[in-house]
């Protein structure tokens, strides 16, 4: 038997240096108000992480924790019938230090007892700024009045797609029409596939974008046959793995995006591991059952503008000259990158931003690599109209977007709408553990295990995703309003609505903005 | 606030500009004395077919400046002083008139074929960007604009409108309040046969002016105003857009009305003008009224936040933010038409023998 299967607590008694782990630990932990518990043990079967484990002790049954494995997820907590449990921080009391602080100590002591990459969930965590957050807009004051959107209209409906740079140039109304998509308002549903989130959880964001007449992307999972009353609505897929491309689904979409790249994880594939390989998602998938899904980093037929260009208009011939996107993470060289994209035939370019979420990608990728989505998008959209092809392509713009203030400020920057996935998943009980590729989401979002995914309730995600877009169109209006424009057209790369808080000169003049006082 | 004025004769009988001036000076509280103007069609008969280029510099130098460097890509016809009487405003820049061609070698040489207009934009727009200190504030054929810092009487009185024959005149009172007031930004801003005078604030100017540079126009104005003749320059002269598309692009309906359109070919028309023209859309308070060398015509925001009124008498057309002013320029006005919201009004110049009447277009 080796070393490593022998509990330290025996061992430190033989040996003089014991085998502690150091790593193992975890930072927060359920508190438990003892006098409240009935011994139930619901938190037990909710957390799916065995955080939480029922003991016998002088004949109560007593919630007990481990103290290794609590992420934070909060589902003991808000399961909990009598409001017993509390999660506390738990943090490592370290020596204060400006270098070695707690994330880059756990960081080593996590690899050094696994030998691995390590992994995590969500779009980066780090001190890069956030531009968003040193931006302010503009307000009507006296000289021209602002617009109450609770009594004039006050106008989001935004076109996607192709356009033209003149009335003259349009021949052919139909085919003008068919480039184009009409959302209701300028947001969309950021792609998250089928085998990283579940059915329950597409599906209500396909019915959200039906019903408030805008767009869900499929990611590169394909698409389930549930989901097929949905496709009016769907920008389905094709990554590097070619998951799910089949005759009937390059049909079915909407419209197509290609996906290039990733903000949380530019330049990198995806793995979606054997075991979560399961019925519905191999058949979606089309691959046999547990086998692993592997995208390759990149799409090997693409290894070069030209073949891009050849794959769009493969789709474009394929799909009936549906709208093709393509989605790019946010690098050094973007403005040029996304120049070519559209020289080479997209309609849309998706630009996937630093602060990119994911269900998996290796923190070390996740933290370092890419550029936020305020600087791409600001040089893509004024390298487009310095090209004068800004009108053959729309601006998708994601990575990190946490409210309808970051929407209107991206919007005002130059999108012409915004991808949402994180917030999505919080508004379904995330609580951005970050353990999304684990398989165990304890609010059954980010797992397609049998059971844990009944968590999700498509009818009560549906409604929160549809409340949560609601309130952020009421805002996104308060904020037109308050800038006295009434139709978002003129909002839409209105970088004078918007001032710099705290930038130096060239994060401003790549921003294209003014400074605060100008 | 501002006050604007508005008259034309639809058979080109030309006056002088006391009507004009009446209609602005009754709307004198509507300014506060840093900014007026006046633009008048039809002054230039002797020079008819060159560009009237007025000129405002700081001193001679600069001046000179702009002389050589219209001389390079122009043959100047005439160079004049623009008369002035400076006895109630003694500080002002120097102004001058030339009446110009483009240098027909120069057009030829241009590496992408260009017309005389296009030529002449680009150089008027040379001079604005690169000449520190002097800047073109005409550039029209048999039209010219006149303005200042002061009051409309002033201004009125110091380029000695009274000495002038028009059919078209427009008149602008300003009351500057997000841009400095200086000589540069007081009203009709002007591009060839464009002038437009302007009462309001132009929320989307950001996006107007970005929209514009793309298309190599160049804002140096400092006033959001400017947007406007440059605008109405691209969509009917460059894009071959008709004046009453052009209105439905810069004052567009919602699209909630669009889209119950009934008459499908009009939909997709609305349709197709917003979605293509969506940055050149105008937001944010306006009345605006346009002269052009066929005629006149006025356009409000949507929810017309600035006024705008039109009246009509035998062969004249009066346009003006307050009634009355259209009264004081003509007491026995024959109707008074207040355009709704973000209803274009147009007139154009009789060119034979029917006359026209100011009728809102698409009632």
């Amino acid at each position: 038997m080796s070393q490593s299967f022998v509990s330290p607590a025996t061992n430190a008694q033989q040996d003089p240096s014991p085998r502690v782990d150091p790593g193992l630990r975890s930072a927060y932990r359920p508190v438990f108000n003892l006098d409240a518990c009935d011994g139930c043990g619901i938190c037990a079967r909710e957390c799916s992480f065995n955080e939480i484990r029922m003991e016998t002790r002088a004949g109560e049954k007593v919630p007990v924790a481990n103290g290794r494995s609590c992420g934070a997820c909060h589902r003991c907590e808000y399961t909990c019938p009598l409001g017993a449990i509390n999660i506390e921080e738990n943090k490592m009391a370290l020596r204060p230090h400006a270098v070695w602080k707690d994330n880059a100590i756990n960081r080593i002591h996590l690899q050094a007892s696994s030998g691995a990459v390590a992994l995590t969930g969500l779009g980066a965590d780090s001190e890069v700024p956030n531009y968003f957050d040193h931006i302010l807009f503009n307000a009507c004051q006296v000289t021209n009045p602002s617009i109450d959107p609770q009594r004039e209209p006050m106008e989001t409906i935004t076109y996607v797609g192709r356009k033209a740079k003149s009335f003259s140039e349009i021949t052919d109304w139909q085919s003008f029409r068919n480039s184009l998509i009409r959302l209701s308002m300028p947001v969309v549903f950021a792609p998250m596939s089928y085998g990283s989130i579940n059915l329950s959880f597409q599906k209500a964001m396909a019915r959200v974008a039906q019903k408030k007449g805008l767009l869900w992307y499929s990611g590169e999972g394909g698409l389930h046959k549930d989901l097929e009353p949905y496709s009016d609505c769907v920008v389905l897929q094709v990554a590097s793995g070619r998951f799910g491309v089949s005759q009937e689904y390059l049909r079915a979409g909407r419209a197509y995006q290609i996906k290039i790249g990733q903000g949380a994880k530019p330049g990198i594939g995806g793995h979606l591991p054997g075991e979560k390989v399961l019925e519905g998602i191999s058949e979606t998938r089309m691959i046999p059952l547990h086998s692993d899904a592997i995208s390759p980093a990149p799409q090997h037929d693409i290894y070069s503008i030209e073949d891009l260009r050849l794959l769009i208009y493969a789709l474009k011939e394929a799909s009936g000259y549906k709208p093709v996107c393509v989605k790019i993470a946010a690098v050094h060289n973007v403005a040029a990158i996304a120049s070519g994209v559209v020289r080479a035939g997209a309609d849309m370019i998706y630009l996937d931003g630093y602060r990119g979420g994911s269900g998996a990608t290796p923190s070390i990728v996740r933290d370092n690599v890419g550029i936020p989505i305020e600087l791409a998008l600001a040089v893509v959209d004024q390298r487009l109209r310095e090209e004068h092809i800004r009108d053959q392509a729309s601006i998708v713009a994601a990575g990190g977007i946490r409210n309808s203030a970051d929407v209107m400020k991206a919007i005002a920057l130059g999108a012409d709408v915004v991808a949402i996935g994180t917030a999505c998943l919080i508004a379904c009980g995330c609580h951005a553990c970050q353990r999304c590729g684990s398989g165990k989401c304890p609010w059954g979002i980010t797992t397609n295990d049998p059971v844990l995914s009944q968590r999700l309730d498509v009818d009560w995600a549906e409604e929160r995703l549809s409340n949560l877009l609601e309130g952020w169109h009421h805002e996104m209006q308060e904020i037109m309003g308050l800038n006295g424009i009434y139709d978002l057209g003129s909002f839409r790369g209105n970088r004078l609505i918007l001032r710099g808080v705290g930038l130096n000169e060239r994060e401003l003049s790549i921003l294209g903005i003014q400074h605060a006082g100008e | 606030m501002c006050g604007i004025a508005g008259l034309i004769s639809h058979q080109r009988v030309k006056e002088n500009g006391s009507r004009i001036r009446q209609g602005i000076v009754l709307q004198n509280d509507r300014g506060n004395g840093l900014g007026a103007g006046f633009a008048a069609y039809g002054i230039y008969p002797d020079y008819q077919k060159l560009y009237a280029i007025h000129v405002m510099a700081v001193d001679s130098g600069r001046m000179m400046e702009v002389k050589d460097y219209l001389q390079e890509h122009f043959v100047i016809h005439n160079l004049e002083d623009i008369p002035v009487w400076n006895k109630k405003i003694n500080d002002h820049p120097l102004v001058k008139r030339f009446f110009v061609e483009p240098r027909a070698s120069k057009i030829q040489e241009a590496p992408v074929p260009v017309n005389e207009d296009n030529y002449t934009i680009e150089k008027v727009m040379g001079v604005n960007d690169r000449l520190e200190g002097a800047f073109v504030f005409s550039s029209g054929k048999n039209v010219g604009v006149f303005k200042g810092v002061g009051t409309p009487a002033d201004i009125y009185d110091f380029f000695c409108l009274d000495d002038y024959e028009g059919y078209t005149w427009l008149a602008h009172n300003r009351f500057p309040t997000n841009t400095p007031g200086w000589w540069g930004g007081a009203h009709p801003f002007n591009l060839l046969d464009w002038s437009i005078v302007h009462n309001g604030e132009i929320s989307s100017y950001g996006i107007n002016r970005r929209y514009l540079e793309g298309f190599g126009y160049k804002c140096r104005m400092q006033t959001d105003s400017e947007v406007v003749a440059y605008l109405l320059d691209l969509l009917i002269r460059v894009h071959g857009l008709s004046i009453e598309d052009a209105t439905l692009v810069l004052a567009p309906p919602y699209w909630s009305s669009v889209e119950r359109e009934k008459d499908e070919e009009t939909m997709e028309k609305l349709l197709a003008l917003k979605i293509i023209y969506e940055s050149a859309m105008l937001n944010g308070p306006f009345a605006i009224l346009a002269g052009f060398d066929e005629g006149m015509f006025s356009i409000t925001d949507n929810t017309k936040l600035r006024p705008m009124t039109v009246g009509q008498s035998g062969n004249y057309s009066y346009f003006a933010s307050e009634v009355s002013a259209l009264y004081e320029m003509e007491p026995e006005l024959e109707h008074i038409v207040t355009p709704r919201a973000g209803q274009p009004c147009v007139v154009y110049l009789e060119p034979e023998e029917e006359q026209q009447d100011a009728v809102p277009a698409g009632s």
